[in-house]
């Protein structure tokens, strides 16, 4: 926020907030002269727990916003519950959080077959279910579920920006996939044969591992027989990690793309050996604090500051962690938008009207717009290579 | 050929990992005729605290036994606490302490050490062993060092009269106690082994799988199907089973069905095998009495 | 049945029809899945608590059942109630079979084989072969039923009653089968099925059946399950899903009818007590209170109830089989493995 844009964006947030700043107070469920109760959902238990951070992180990050005196002298009271990642019981959460405790809006809860199971439940009930923690399509579908937005880049997206790089710079490149075998992978996985078109030939072998496989051995050495000279690794961190080691201990040295859910140093390249990871080409559109290219940097000098403070039992290599302090942030300029009309029809007009927003963590020249036909806040991303040490991006910005 | 021989090669090396786990399970069984569903989650807990302990300077090898020792405490501590009150309960009810032990473990585990994956150092060179392509130097190692425990475990049971009394313990608990064995020591002396045995096991895995809370998730069942497959009453038979999960699913994914179903249908098979040898390949016939 | 203990039934039965327009729709919501869930434990209770085989893989049934309901409803237009049967004959069908092959296993085999069932399931339901009726990863979302003939009834109360109505037929059903020779030759299998056999019972025939009755009220709860979720997907229906259907019978109560009862209030609220006292390891509260339950109540709620009434002086209850609980009869094969 305090970038040269800020300014700006300040101004922009005002013209657009003053109108109804001026108009009478007006408070949906959820929402009175001192607080705004938001809701949240994620998987504190179960097989996404690592995950859990993100909802600790955004909770640590709205403690911090009321410590300062809040958004427009509200407090933010924020209630976050478990699903353990299972679609039945974000139901139950979901309900209980509209029906029972009343919250203004939902926010981020985690993961697409849960926020699937709540799509339709929370527009019948006209509840915003806003900046889902998923990088799905269909959360940017405002004609059908206007009270639904995503956040992050979506995967399909970020998947075709690597297929055409591979057009471009490798027209005859021979083409190895590997995918988590649930809706994220096949999403990526999509969006990559979208991106070829009528290349898609080019792939010449494909292979997916499930979530309980122990390891990904097996599948790295089907697709190294394959004779691909290019690899595509859409993988979760801990899968990433192995098979970025396996790739190179087995000496198949193929062009590696690796998905941006797996892109921090820290986490994942730092494990699998960072001179096994040298050439590695991913996307970004967050900085990554445990990359030594941001060490100086002021955001995430804060960020580090704030985790210290407000978290100090996270794990600063986590990229979850950074992405839970960015996303609050834009919860935050939402709410401070929508000034004294707290109505859940005036959360998703100001959800739907953020320019050229940048909050503290995103990488120069990345910025959330969103419009009444645009519920997809990111939408660009940067093409980044790591040289053993850092990534560094050789892309311009791309996307819309 | 090349490719069955590198997919074979990778089956060894997973299957080592069952191995190890499965070993730590038959274990469990000999001694006390219950199959510890936590066993996986103790283990990874002992691999943490060895991560701990390498984190605060240790050496590889005095973190190792430190850590073999101590989850043998850990293990003897967790029946004469938790499993004893529960000792003449029905069996469905000592189930569900395991399934307790097991999410307390894993839950406990996420939240002192998160869930970011952290690496776990072996003991063995990094130069693959005669430079082969196949198989790292580590996971020879592991191999190598699972058939070092077995071996202990054998002669273990074989030839001491510990052993002995261990598997008469479990085996007729009344007419031990007759002939003046401590049968609940003997019980707590199990799972002790047990843990130790495991914690072998998590430090071997860990290395290949990365250490995670949910590390042991999805080694948990091929581990008991490799001991169940292998006769539950003998590690030899545990760690041949560990051997052919491992091998048995990488050939299947790779060159029969895709793997989309490989673990659905290499379970079919193993299944398959019990229903027509219903002791496994290497167990004792059980002969039940009217 | 004891006069007493008719005129209690019918005192729980009236509360449980107050209960949707005593409480909100989101509590409403809860209680539809705690009898849901009850379902889905008798038919388990059935086959592991009276007939002693072992099942941690019933989540497959229940999984079965309800993408069953999903699908018909999705693709074929059927109504939701009509459903039901489909759902149930279908898990009869694939229940009867699976329990042939597991005929030949006991104890820790027959566990193996249910775990291994319940694991591969959700990798079942996401195969790509069979994406075009089960949506593959994405699932399929279904529609809430609306009350019928005009009903003074929000969807939420209707589908209440409606699970109510079906449950309290299930366990009628179930508890008219258990009292009889049916059911007395389930326990004999279970306490000895080698003297059971002498005495002229079919084994096999009945083993396999119980399979095949379980699995057809569990899949009947998944149907139910996915009408009140409205929506399936293979992450509803993990491992772990089964593996709290076991913990849910044994610490209900196992070899008891309203044990399922009990063990489905446990497994739908203890969950979220444990999210209410720690965001920081929720799972280790749960886990603390199913050892405790364990503790203070070996032989379940059931068997804690029993004790209680018994010391009070009351008669103890004379139900149908089963309802003398005695140690040796619960232990299942795994003993003796």
């Amino acid at each position: 926020m305090k970038h040269v844009l800020a300014p700006i964006a300040a101004l922009l947030a005002l013209a657009l907030a003053s109108p109804l700043a001026l108009a009478q107070k007006k408070y949906d469920p959820g929402a009175t002269d001192k607080e705004i109760k938001v809701g949240n959902i994620n998987p504190y238990s179960g097989p996404a727990s690592a995950y859990g951070t993100i909802g600790k992180t955004i909770g640590a990050y709205l403690k911090k916003v009321n410590d300062d005196g809040g958004v427009n002298g509200r407090k933010i009271n924020y209630i976050s519950l478990d699903d353990g990642y299972s679609p039945p019981k974000t139901v139950e959460m979901a309900r209980k959080l509209v029906e029972q405790d009343e919250v203004l809006l939902l926010f981020q809860p985690l993961g697409t077959p849960p926020n699937s199971a709540i799509h339709k439940y929370m527009n019948s009930k006209k509840v915003p279910q806003l900046f889902v923690a998923t990088g799905a399509t269909k959360w940017n579908d405002p004609k059908n579920f206007p009270w639904t937005m995503g956040w992050q880049p979506n995967y399909q997206d970020e998947a075709t920006i690597y297929a055409q790089h591979i057009l471009k710079t490798k027209p005859n490149a021979k083409i190895a996939v590997l995918y988590q075998n649930d809706d994220y992978g096949k999403d990526y996985l999509k969006g990559f044969k979208d991106g070829l078109g009528a290349k898609v030939s080019m792939i010449v072998k494909e292979v997916s591992y499930e979530v309980a496989d122990p390891t990904v051995d097996s599948q790295m050495v089907q697709l190294q027989s394959s004779g691909a000279d290019v690899f595509f690794n859409i993988t979760t961190p801990k899968f990433a990690a192995q098979a970025i080691r396996k790739a190179f201990d087995s000496g198949w040295k193929p062009v590696h793309y690796l998905n941006n859910v797996s892109a921090s140093i820290g986490s994942v390249l730092t494990p699998a050996g960072l001179d096994k990871s040298v050439g590695l080409i991913s996307t970004q559109y967050l900085k990554d604090p445990t990359d030594k290219a941001w060490e100086k940097d002021k955001d995430v000098i804060d960020w580090t500051a704030f985790m210290k403070k407000y978290y100090p039992g996270g794990d600063l290599t986590d990229a979850s962690n950074f992405y839970g302090w960015v996303v609050g942030q834009t919860l935050v300029q939402v709410l401070k938008q929508a000034g004294d009309n707290l109505t859940r029809e005036n959360v998703m007009k100001q959800a739907a009207s953020l320019k050229d927003f940048s909050p503290a963590g995103m990488l120069p020249g990345i910025k959330i717009n969103t419009s009444a036909t645009d519920f997809a806040p990111i939408q660009s991303v940067r093409l980044i290579q790591f040289d053993g040490k850092q990534w560094n991006g050789f892309s311009e910005v791309m996307g819309q | 050929m090349d490719a069955l021989l590198q997919q074979v090669f990778a089956g060894l090396a997973t299957g080592g990992i069952y191995a190890s786990v499965a070993l730590a399970l038959v274990m469990i069984y000999q001694a006390t005729h219950h199959l510890n569903f936590a066993q996986g989650e103790m283990a990874m807990f002992s691999t943490y605290l060895a991560w701990s302990m390498i984190n605060a300077g240790f050496g590889y090898w005095a973190a190792f036994f430190l850590t073999v020792s101590l989850s043998f405490v850990l293990g003897v501590v967790i029946e004469r606490v938790i499993i004893r009150p529960v000792e003449n309960a029905p069996v469905l009810s000592v189930v569900v302490v395991f399934i307790g032990l097991l999410v307390i473990l894993n839950s406990v585990t996420g939240w002192i050490y998160t869930y970011t994956i952290k690496t776990f150092p072996s003991p063995f060179p990094t130069a693959p062993l005669f430079g082969n392509k196949f198989v790292s130097s580590h996971q020879i190692g592991a191999i190598g060092i699972t058939l070092v425990v077995l071996l202990l475990l054998f002669s273990f049971f074989r030839f001491t009269p510990l052993g002995l009394a261990m598997r008469a313990a479990a085996q007729n608990p009344v007419s031990a106690k007759l002939v003046g064995i401590r049968v609940g020591w003997m019980l707590a002396l199990g799972w002790g082994l047990a843990a130790a045995i495991g914690s072998i096991a998590g430090m071997m895995v860990a290395p290949i799988v990365f250490l995670d809370p949910n590390m042991m998730g999805g080694i948990l069942l091929y581990a008991f199907a490799a001991a169940l497959v292998g006769g539950v009453d003998s590690p030899g038979g545990a760690v041949f089973g560990g051997f052919l999960v491992g091998v048995l699913e990488n050939v299947l994914g790779a060159f029969v069905i895709g793997n989309e179903l490989k673990l659905a249908v290499a379970l079919v098979l193993i299944i398959g095998v019990l229903v027509v040898k219903p002791s496994g390949f290497f167990g004792k016939v059980n002969v039940s009495r009217v | 049945m004891s006069r007493n203990k008719l005129i209690f039934l019918v005192v729980l039965v009236l509360v449980a029809c107050a209960l949707p327009f005593l409480v909100s729709n989101y509590r409403v919501f809860q209680f539809t899945l705690v009898l849901v869930y009850a379902i889905a434990l008798l038919g388990l209770n059935l086959l592991t608590g009276y007939n002693g085989q072992i099942s941690l893989g019933h989540g497959a049934f229940y999984a079965i059942g309800a993408y069953t309901a999903a699908i018909l409803m999705d693709k074929f237009g059927f109504p939701y109630w009509a459903t039901l049967p489909i759902a149930g004959a279908v898990c009869l069908v694939v229940g009867f079979l699976f329990g042939l092959p597991a005929l030949r296993l006991e104890g820790i085999y027959l566990a193996l084989a249910t775990f291994a069932l319940g694991v591969s399931m959700p990798q079942l339901l996401k195969y790509h072969h069979l994406e075009k009726w089960t949506g593959g990863v994405q699932g399929i979302v279904i529609t809430k039923p609306d009350a019928p003939f005009g009903l003074p009834l929000n969807p939420d109360q209707w589908l209440y009653f409606f699970t109510l109505v079906v449950m309290l037929l299930m366990f009628l059903f179930a508890w008219n089968l258990l009292r009889g020779r049916i059911g007395r030759a389930l326990i004999a299998i279970r306490d000895h099925h080698v003297a059971a056999e002498a005495m002229g019972v079919n084994t096999s025939i009945y083993k396999s059946l119980t399979f095949g009755v379980s699995a057809l009220y569990t899949g009947i709860a998944g149907a139910l399950g996915a009408i009140a979720v409205q929506f399936v997907a293979p992450d509803s229906f993990n491992i772990f899903l089964s593996i709290v259907f076991l913990v849910g019978i044994v610490i209900g109560g196992l070899a008891s009818i309203p044990g399922a009862i009990y063990g489905a209030i446990f497994i739908q609220f203890i969950p979220n007590i444990a999210d209410e006292l720690s965001k920081a390891a929720p799972w280790a509260i749960f886990g603390i209170f199913m050892i405790g339950f364990v503790y203070a109540m070996p032989f379940g709620i059931n068997g804690a109830i029993r004790m209680l009434l018994a010391r009070f002086g009351r008669k103890a209850q004379t139900g149908g089989p089963g309802s003398t609980i005695t140690e040796s009869s619960l232990k299942t094969k795994e003993a003796s493995q």
